[in-house]
């Protein structure tokens, strides 16, 4: 017989009014499957009840977020064989209001990455007939790593903060933030830096760095958090120096 | 029912559908514009595109060079004004993009970067890394955020189009969070919701390409054209199909049989160079390379798999360095799903089905024949791909025409008095069918995996690279078993909550609707052109099939065939070369 391994997925639905349980399915434990293939395995085979978001499965999406074994993962990415023997616990990502199963409520962010307006802002802006803005590689670089954010919200399921604080703009909108105001051709950082320092949020956060840490995409919310710290410090202590003309 | 109404709806939130809503409020702002997306925008398919985006910019490069490509990488089956517009407008719009703060990737003097690319004779791919797809959607959805007027639907699924008099007046929709059904009525809607991959069992598609906007277009009405012109592109992973992009050959990767021999010289594609040569072996088209490999397989120099035969692709001679910087997502798509260092090891790749040339018949402007619908991105069929798609021209397709079908939507619905009430009967009924033939309903035993699965591997049989009367007739047959089958689908899931189950089976509806129209004009077309290949007539001919396919349904659901001439303007049908002939044929 081929070897199994056992998964414990979460399970609510709001119909039934009952607290959110776990529920134990035993999936074939091959040495190409991630944990998103055995979810599939169970909605087509087993239980076409249980509920999950997924799509591209190569990473890029970012819909298949869950909390694999009490940490945020992306389960296309995370293969089965290194949870062997199991059981492996699988269950939504945490911090969010659960929908349905292993799905979970996403307005919140939607809403915060729209306040910290995360676009090209310009005074001027030349017609499209006069070509590009020129940037040269390393200026790309210096905002590079914040622009492959997926939305995937691991960082938020990671983030001590946003779990004792659900107005904490949050790492990843921050990030994006950053992505823009690092831009050669963005002249908005003003704009978003006083939306960012309202909040007393990224002052909450302690350098813990979990953010960065389950990052699937390498991005480092954690240091566009200490840079906006600094940058907000900065400030600051100039209006109080200079009452009248900081800004 | 609830029921909402606006000027101008986009179906889909991909790079078409944003680009195109981003179009409509700039032609006029007095329209009211929403995109509705089965989810949430930055995860549509438009993501995955790896490799690149094309559009003439360099000296020494020029329009017509590009539509030649096109064209002939077509096989002569693009429309040529199509093509000449798009060539013309790619640039305009990759540079719009680019002010919008795309990450393009750069040459030293912060000018864009260009690379080679499959059928292309000179360097025009732009490219953010080989992550294009995915800047080119977030750098759109968030440039879309900061247009007040776009109102989104986040999570809702069409499952039904309004149409009154002739004229489509709106959308029925399921928003998933609440299990709810309701009306959006529209003046105009613009079909945005790309490929259908998910008819076939290895794809590089996304398991949300199951071709929602072809089916509803489909049904309402709207010819769907050239079904059978299905692309498999030559290097996706085995088991999972997840695609390694063509940039890997630009950049100078060799595919190598099981004696690590460069086989792509033994077809007609040129001699073997160190180098990467334009429009020459590796950097062939992908419907020659992908029947390559069919053909080296019947010769036996292919290598088994766990999941069937497979060829290598080796970039081991590219370096750790230029891996790093040019094709970094490769490096950690190899890593994190086949557990292979590219670096240092061969990658095992097979032909995986990858785009949709065909879709629904729009014209120039992305309008339909259908009053009030528009379609533009890989769910359309405008034709600027012909038989074969070239690698890089989807990307600014989407936004050429995505431009394109906004404007011309917006001036329609300017012109159009509100939708009747009468539809709003049609959105009632639409309800109790989602209700009688899914959620209320008890018995039947058909798992919708099952049809899908069975469905998949018909198609994999009977209408893959190659085909023939025989294998296409069976598929016939079995598709018919599968759609009397689904009649008897049965749900476990009968909740209203994000009912995943439910948006599966339709689906599964759509996907067959796409099938049945795919396998139906490949019987017609008896001849071989492009990626449409019949080994029964192994030849092109133009003189019964210089036409598109267009397929309609009838009263009694059955498709029918008609023919449309193709738009030849200034390249008479020619001869397809590449390799050292390539080398040597003038851009006309």
């Amino acid at each position: 017989m081929a070897e199994s391994i056992q998964l414990e997925v979460t399970r609510y639905s709001p119909e039934k009014g009952a607290a959110p349980s776990s529920q134990t399915f035993e999936v074939p434990l091959r040495r190409d499957w991630v944990v998103l293939d055995a979810l599939n395995h169970i909605k087509d085979q087993m239980d076409g009840t249980l509920t999950y978001r997924w799509s591209c499965r190569m990473g890029i999406c970012g819909s298949c977020g869950m909390m694999v074994n009490g940490e945020p993962k992306l389960t296309c990415a995370t293969f089965l064989h290194d949870y062997a023997p199991g059981p492996v616990r699988v269950e939504p990502l945490r911090y969010f209001p659960i929908v349905r199963d292993l799905v979970v409520e996403m307005s919140d962010f939607m809403r915060k990455l729209r306040k910290v307006k995360p676009w090209i802002i310009r005074e001027e802006e030349k017609p499209v007939s006069q070509g590009e803005y020129l940037q040269t590689p390393v200026e790309l670089d210096t905002y590079k790593q914040y622009s492959m954010c997926i939305n995937c919200m691991l960082c938020y399921a990671a983030c001590p903060v946003y779990g004792l604080d659900p107005l904490f703009i949050g790492p990843a909108a921050i990030a994006l933030a950053q992505r823009y105001n690092l831009d050669s051709r963005d002249a908005g950082s003003r704009e978003r830096l006083e939306i960012i320092s309202q909040h007393e949020g990224i002052w909450g956060c302690t350098f813990v760095g979990e953010c960065t840490k389950v990052c699937p995409k390498h991005v480092d919310p954690s240091g566009a958090i200490q840079q906006y710290k600094l940058t907000a410090a900065k400030d600051w202590f100039k209006s109080w120096l200079m009452p009248r003309g900081a800004k | 029912m609830e029921v909402f109404s606006h000027d101008v709806l986009l179906i889909g939130g991909g790079g078409a559908g944003l680009r195109a809503a981003i179009a409509v409020v700039e032609a006029n702002p007095k329209l009211t514009v929403a995109v509705v997306s089965k989810v949430y925008p930055m995860r549509s398919h438009t993501v995955s595109a790896e490799g690149g985006s094309a559009g003439v910019i360099k000296p020494g490069d020029s329009l017509d060079e590009h539509a030649y490509d096109t064209i002939s990488g077509g096989d002569w089956l693009c429309d040529q004004d199509a093509v000449e517009a798009f060539v013309k407008e790619a640039p305009e719009e990759l540079l719009r993009l680019e002010h919008w703060g795309c990450p393009w990737s750069r040459e030293p003097d912060g000018h864009i970067a260009v690379r080679a690319f499959g059928g292309m004779k000179k360097m025009r791919t732009w490219f953010a890394a080989d992550k294009t797809g995915f800047h080119m959607l977030h750098t759109l959805f968030q440039t879309t955020l900061s247009y007040a007027g776009i109102k989104r639907y986040d999570e809702w699924f069409v499952t039904k189009l309004l149409v009154d008099d002739g004229q489509v007046q709106g959308v029925v929709a399921i928003e998933q969070m609440t299990g709810r059904v309701h009306a959006i009525l529209a003046k105009a809607v613009i079909l945005c919701t790309g490929g259908c991959g998910r008819v076939f069992p290895y794809t590089t598609n996304a398991a949300i390409k199951t071709g929602d906007g072809m089916g509803l277009a489909y049904r309402a009405g709207a010819p769907l054209k050239d079904m059978e012109f299905i692309q498999y592109h030559p290097t996706g992973l085995p088991f999972t199909g997840i695609l390694i992009t063509e940039a890997t050959r630009a950049e100078g990767g060799w595919l190598l049989n099981k004696d690590g021999y460069r086989y792509l010289q033994d077809y007609d594609l040129g001699k073997p160079e160190p180098k990467p040569v334009l429009r020459s072996m590796e950097l062939g088209p992908r419907d020659r390379l992908s029947q390559a490999f069919v053909k080296e397989m019947e010769k036996g120099r292919t290598v088994k798999g766990p999941y069937g035969d497979v060829v290598h692709l080796d970039l081991r001679q590219l370096g750790e360095k230029l891996i790093n910087t040019k094709l970094p997502f490769v490096r950690e798509l190899c890593l994190k799903y086949e557990n292979i260092d590219p670096v240092k090891e061969l990658i095992p790749v097979r032909p995986v089905v990858h785009y949709m040339m065909g879709g629904v018949h729009t014209d120039i402007h992305g309008a339909t024949p259908l009053a009030g619908l528009y379609a533009a991105g890989e769910v359309a069929c405008v034709s600027i791909n012909g038989a074969n798609r070239l690698g890089s021209n989807s990307l600014p397709e989407l936004l050429v025409f995505g431009a394109r079908a906004g404007k011309a939507a917006a001036a329609f619905a300017a012109e159009q008095r509100d939708p009747g009430k009468q539809v709003l009967e049609q959105a009632m009924d639409e309800n109790r069918r989602l209700e009688e033939q899914y959620l209320h309903k008890s018995g039947g035993r058909e798992r919708v995996a099952t049809l899908r699965e069975e469905m998949q591997k018909t198609m994999e049989a009977g209408a893959g690279i190659y085909r023939a009367a025989g294998s296409l007739t069976e598929a016939q047959r079995s598709l018919q078993k599968i759609r009397e089958r689904t009649a008897n689908v049965m749900l476990d899931d009968h909740s209203l909550t994000f009912n995943t189950e439910l948006i599966a089976a339709l689906e599964q509806s759509f996907l067959l609707d796409v099938a049945e129209a795919m396998v139906h004009s490949a019987l017609h077309r008896t001849e071989s052109r492009g990626a449409h290949q019949r080994t029964d007539f192994p030849d092109r001919d133009d003189q019964q099939f210089l036409a598109h396919t267009l397929v309609s349904r009838n009263p009694d659901g059955g498709p029918r065939v008609s023919h449309l001439p193709v738009t030849i303007t200034r390249w008479p049908p020619g001869k397809r070369v590449y390799g050292q002939a390539a080398q040597q044929t003038q851009g006309r």
